[in-house]
């Protein structure tokens, strides 16, 4: 506009100006402007005029604005090099330093091969504040022409300077090189040896909070060569605990905690470090709120991983009522995992307080938390039950849902016990709103139908509205009433019928009509494997739930104080291009057997599925029908293959099942989903592991489990196979490394299935480079069991998809 | 591992002033931040994280200022919060309060100490006493006198300069002590702490080398001396300045100490406290339009208020705000902390004073109205 143009016209005057005040004035006016957002680039040769003055502060504006503009003017960039080469030799270091630092802000291509001889000189500057400022400029430099910087040698100066001896210049040295190291994870810049480690400890003493940091971090990727080593580590970070500034303090703990688990642990030392470290953090949770969310994010990683540094500490996690909403959710979330036999009652009682609270997500939380205690702390379960039932008498809508989704899972752990407060649930039914307590209500009503006289009218009444109704809940309610079918079959025929067409015939969703397939035909083929399958007692769920899988949790550890201890997700998962980075490890100390530590997970179940004895006839009495169980059921039914086709799926089974005067409802089932039918009901009977359908063994094809890239060279192409009874977890290894690869070794982490292998892992070594063998490892279902998050799949037969599985560790 | 920028938004979320130090983050995506912040607080999900595609915000308020930090790599969350309190500190020490007004009227200083606050996403010079020695508000004219960087600033002891001169030497220390009561609606202390610090007043010429000495049960277990009470201390955190290590291995606080006003240390001690003061408080709603809140205080005090209200009632659950307590009572420590000796050494050799205050303040005290 005519404005803007006279405005820039009248500066342009100003700033050529031969009066210093006038200028100087100038170019504030343009800074302002820049501030605020206008575009001033058109005064960029006025500007750079200026550079050359004796006023410092007029300086610092010039050079500013150089940083914002020179990006979009490098040709003009070019003019300011001549000064700023001179700058870098000025007597003043304050201008030396100045002129190197916004050299290196100006991330113009043209101008960098300029910058290297000043910064060569400015990395040997006799004043430490210009060498503090060109260490850090190397890393600029590398950030914007990684190959100059290499070619320059200057990464080799940034490491001399580790031993300079001021202790700024050696914290900003360690910054640049971990900067640097993270884009280059492979180039072993921060060489890092018990002499250059000696040089860290002695400056972390002497340097300012932030690079007391700077070295902390850098400290925690060294791994000490032996567990004296990282005792006298430890002992020389453990001053830094007392630090007043909180992130000083968790780097410490991030170093401490890492090197711990090369301690002995029945070292004296290794008990006295694991009670010095409980006051500090607790102290953190004095500090701001944001603060105080890093630090309580990060203790729930150290309370999983080390329960008992904190467990004598509940009470600091008790909430505020000023806590801010974020403070409050993440205490809740470490006081159920601190929670044991000796302090629950405390814990109860906060919790139900909290109950009554307003703050709606707050409240919610602290129903399921209640729940939570329950399944945890096993003495409590009848107490956390009754305060629930307190808690659905105060009708308040959201805690009525959340309290039955817990009680879901009560049942769950402890069968058999409380199932008496069913009638105060139902009395709710009405009140639920939320999909998740209706498919809890809906499985609660399902799995105790028997016990629930109007159990048919209950969910007959979900029923009118079930296209309406979210898929977790269809999916109950089809499982729910097919349940109810086998434990009262003479009065709910006509139900089961109904909600089979509507899931079969009436839904879009794969998922639904997939189930709702599955059901149909094992009703209509074999009742008595239907009986067996579906109502199938449950494996127990285990006491504590949402704990992080324990390779996540080492790496998080590596990881304490960064985001990704805050968001518990490993940095790949959310820094771009850092895919190929290697995970940070805990280093495990040698010769000890503690590395097993995957395994055994407390309170997990031993056992897989129970499946209820067979009972052949028990159906056909059921039914109370006058007509022959479709197969002869003697002990386990080694029949027929089952008919892969879906040709059968209405036959005689269901119908004669019903008797006459049931019509067989007139399903039209595409062809092309009778493969996958069949096959997801082989995996299925597969799973089950002991429900010995006999049927044509489907294996599925081997898929890539471990990239190349992933697996430092080894590709693993894998599958699973039940083979004469056995599951078989069948691998093909590939060696596309440069070097030969001997001692293989595996482990599996906890899973759903409780899968373990049988024996150890057999691989023929040593494995040449291109070579290619597949092996076999026969696996049982005695390894612990831990609950995944798509758990509800598990609980009834259905699952097709969701083989959760992790296998982990191949060395 | 560092910041990428770092932003001052008004409350409508308008950037104030902002400064790019690495340029791997688009600077247009802070336009991204105060929706996500509404948004999240709509949900109730706020977080002191935001993320925007690969973007994440990290921020904190003060008084109508959002300060934040953008980065795209794992930073060190601890770092970045820390950095932005202490930018709050520097600013809030320069300009008196940190607000909108005093940031649009100082842009021109603004920019410098971001400038030397940070380089390239990582912190640098902090002490604000000591960047006040070489950013000054008037704009520095290069004078020999002040052409030169502080040696302070790369010193070791980069919290005080040196050649200070006092007529008089002295120092003051305060001893002030909080306690922290969290009491249920039954009426029984469900946990306590006492929170304290001492505050040092310092008015001494030279690099003077201090020695504090406290009643520290650990320090006389150490020593082997048992001469009166002592106090367990559950933790201390000490300023940059105290020798951590020298602490560490013989419990000795000895230090060099900034100039003027500082915090020298805070500790906690984990004892069971009785409230000093005790409330009692009854509500009694007699009708829609009429409550009566009665508030029984420990020893003196009682207040009866009535409240005549619209009679238009709230469907929403009321809360229970608990009742703060504030109060101070001078020349007292709950826990029975003492100053044993505070020893002066310049080289000089002067005689320097120590003057002790003992205070007791309320902390978070807290009660809830039994209803």
């Amino acid at each position: 506009s005519v404005n803007t143009q006279y405005f820039i016209f009248e500066l342009k005057a100003e700033l050529n100006s031969d009066k210093k005040e006038k200028k100087k004035e100038a170019v504030k006016k343009v800074i302002a402007s820049m501030t605020v957002g206008k575009d001033v680039s058109a005064l960029f040769p006025d500007v750079v005029n200026c550079m050359q003055t004796d006023n410092l502060e007029l300086k610092k504006l010039v050079y500013l604005y150089l940083m914002n503009y020179a990006k979009s003017q490098p040709d003009m960039a070019i003019m300011a090099v001549n000064t700023f080469v001179k700058d870098c030799e000025d007597p003043n270091p304050l201008i030396r330093a100045l002129a190197v630092r916004t050299m290196g802000c100006i991330r113009v291509d043209k101008i960098t091969e300029y910058l290297c001889e000043p910064l060569r000189k400015c990395l040997k500057d006799e004043d430490p504040y210009v060498r503090k400022t060109a260490a850090v400029c190397v890393a600029k430099l590398h950030d914007i022409n990684a190959q100059l910087v290499e070619d320059q040698g200057f990464l080799d100066t940034l490491k001399d300077l580790i031993s300079d001896s001021n202790p700024m210049v050696v914290a900003n040295a360690v910054a640049a090189l971990s900067e640097i190291a993270e884009s280059h994870p492979n180039s072993n810049l921060l060489d890092l040896n018990p002499q250059s480690i000696n040089k860290l400890l002695t400056a972390l003493n002497e340097c300012t909070e932030w690079g007391q940091i700077f070295i902390l971090d850098c400290l925690a990727n060294y791994t000490p060569r032996d567990d004296r080593e990282s005792q006298s580590i430890c002992e020389r970070v453990t001053p830094r605990l007392s630090h007043a500034n909180s992130a000083v303090v968790l780097s410490a703990v991030k170093v401490l905690m890492k090197f711990m688990e090369m301690l002995p642990k029945d070292l004296d030392y290794y008990g006295t470090l694991l009670k010095k470290l409980a006051p500090p953090l607790v102290t953190l949770l004095s500090a701001e709120p944001e603060l105080q969310y890093v630090a309580l994010r990060n203790i729930n990683l150290i309370v999983q991983k080390r329960p008992e540094i904190l467990k004598h500490e509940m009470k600091v996690f008790f909430v505020k009522y000023n806590d801010p909403i974020y403070v409050k959710l993440e205490k809740l979330d470490i006081m159920i995992r601190l929670a044991s036999q000796a302090n629950i009652a405390q814990v109860l009682a906060e919790l139900k307080e909290y109950a009554t609270e307003v703050d709606v997500d707050f409240v919610r939380k602290a129903v399921r938390a209640i729940g939570r205690c329950a399944i945890k702390v096993e003495q409590s379960a009848e107490r956390c039950v009754s305060t629930l039932l307190d808690l659905i008498q105060t009708k308040v809508n959201y805690v009525v849902q959340e309290a039955i989704v817990v009680i879901k899972d009560i049942f769950r752990k402890y069968p058999n016990k409380y199932e008496s407060v069913i009638a105060t649930l139902c009395e709710n039914l009405d009140s639920l709103d939320e999909p998740e307590a209706r498919a809890a209500m809906i499985w609660i009503v399902g799995e105790y139908a028997e016990r629930i006289d109007n159990a048919d009218e209950l969910l007959e009444s979900f029923l009118e509205g079930f296209h309406d109704e979210s898929t977790q809940v269809q999916l109950q309610l089809l499982t729910a009433i097919v349940k109810l079918f086998l434990k009262k079959p003479t009065e709910t025929q006509e139900l089961v019928q109904q909600v089979l067409s509507l899931a079969t015939q009436d839904s879009d969703n794969p998922d639904l009509r997939d189930r709702g397939y599955i059901y149909w035909r094992l009703l209509s083929t074999d009742p008595v494997a239907a009986k067996e399958v579906v109502l199938a007692e449950k494996p127990l769920i285990s006491e504590e739930t949402d704990l992080i899988e324990p390779t996540l949790l080492e790496e998080l550890i590596c990881h304490i104080g960064t985001l990704a201890s805050v968001y518990h997700k490993p940095p790949s998962a959310f820094v771009e291009g850092s895919r190929g980075v290697q995970h940070k490890r805990i280093p495990i100390r040698s010769g000890s057997s503690e590395s097993q530590d995957t395994g055994g997970a407390p309170g997990a179940t031993e056992a897989p599925a129970a499946v209820i004895p067979s009972q052949g006839d028990l159906l056909g009495d059921l039914l109370n029908l006058d007509l022959t169980p479709p197969t002869s059921t003697a002990g386990a039914p080694p029949g027929p293959p089952m008919p892969m086709g879906g040709m059968d799926l209405l036959g005689g089974g269901l119908d004669s099942l019903m008797g006459s005067g049931f019509g067989a409802p007139a399903a039209v089932m595409p062809s092309s989903l009778n493969a996958p039918v069949g096959g997801g009901l082989g995996d299925l009977f597969d799973l089950g592991g002991g429900v010995g359908m006999p049927m044509g063994t489907f294996v599925p094809p081997k898929t890539l489990w471990l990239p190349a890239m992933k697996g430092k060279g080894l590709e693993i192409m894998g599958t699973f196979a039940r083979r004469a009874g056995v599951i078989q977890m069948e691998m093909t290894l590939t060696n596309k490394a440069m070097s030969v690869m001997t001692d293989f070794a595996i482990q599996f982490n906890r899973n759903s299935f409780g899968l373990a292998p049988a024996g150890p892992l057999q691989v023929p070594t040593p494995l040449s480079p291109n070579q290619t063998i597949d092996v076999s490892l026969p696996l049982n279902n005695g390894g612990p069991v831990m609950k995944m998050e798509p758990l509800n799949n598990l609980q009834d037969p259905c699952v097709k998809k969701g083989f959760y599985f992790v296998c982990s560790r191949f060395k | 591992m560092s910041v990428s920028a770092v932003f001052l938004l008004d409350l409508k979320g308008k950037v104030l002033i902002c400064r790019n130090y690495k340029g791997d983050v688009d600077m247009a995506e802070i336009d991204h931040f105060l929706p996500l912040l509404m948004q999240e607080e709509e949900d109730g999900l706020l977080s002191p994280v935001l993320l925007h595609g690969s973007v994440h915000f990290l921020w904190i308020k003060h008084s109508n200022l959002y300060l934040v930090a953008t980065t795209n790599k794992n930073s060190n969350a601890s770092l970045v919060y820390a950095f932005l309190y202490k930018l709050v500190e520097v600013f809030t020490e320069y300009f008196k309060e940190l607000e909108e007004e005093s940031i649009q009227d100082n842009f021109v200083v603004v920019y410098e100490l971001l400038d030397e606050l940070m380089d390239f996403g990582f912190p640098q010079t902090t002490d604000s006493k000591i960047l006040q020695e070489y950013i000054t508000q008037e704009g520095t004219k290069l004078e020999v006198a002040k052409s030169k960087v502080p040696t302070t600033v790369t010193n070791a002891v980069s919290w005080r300069s040196e050649g200070i001169k006092y007529k008089k030497n002295e120092v003051f220390i305060d001893v002030i002590e909080s306690i922290n009561v969290l009491v249920n609606a039954n009426g029984s202390v469900m946990s306590s702490d006492i929170v304290g610090s001492i505050k040092l007043k310092t008015m001494l010429s030279g690099m003077p080398e201090l020695r504090l000495g406290l009643n520290d049960r650990v320090l006389f277990a150490l020593t082997g001396r048992d001469k009166g009470k002592t106090v367990t201390m559950e933790d201390v955190k000490f300023h940059q300045c105290v020798r951590l290590s020298r602490f560490e291995s013989d419990r000795t606080i000895s230090f060099i100490p900034p100039d003027g006003e500082s915090e020298l240390m805070s500790y906690r001690i984990n004892t069971h406290v009785k409230p000093l003061i005790w409330i009692e408080s009854v509500i009694e709603k007699f009708s829609h339009s009429r409550v009566e809140i009665m508030v029984k205080g420990g020893k003196e005090f009682l207040m009866r208020a009535h409240f005549g209200l619209p009679s238009v009632e709230n469907d929403e659950l009321e809360g229970r705000p608990p009742i703060t307590v504030n109060f101070e009572i001078p020349y007292f420590t709950v826990s029975g902390i003492q100053v044993r000796y505070m020893k002066i050494i310049e080289k000089s050799g002067y005689q320097a004073l120590p003057w002790v205050r003992y205070i007791t303040q309320s902390g978070g005290k807290q009660l809830n109205i039994f209803i």
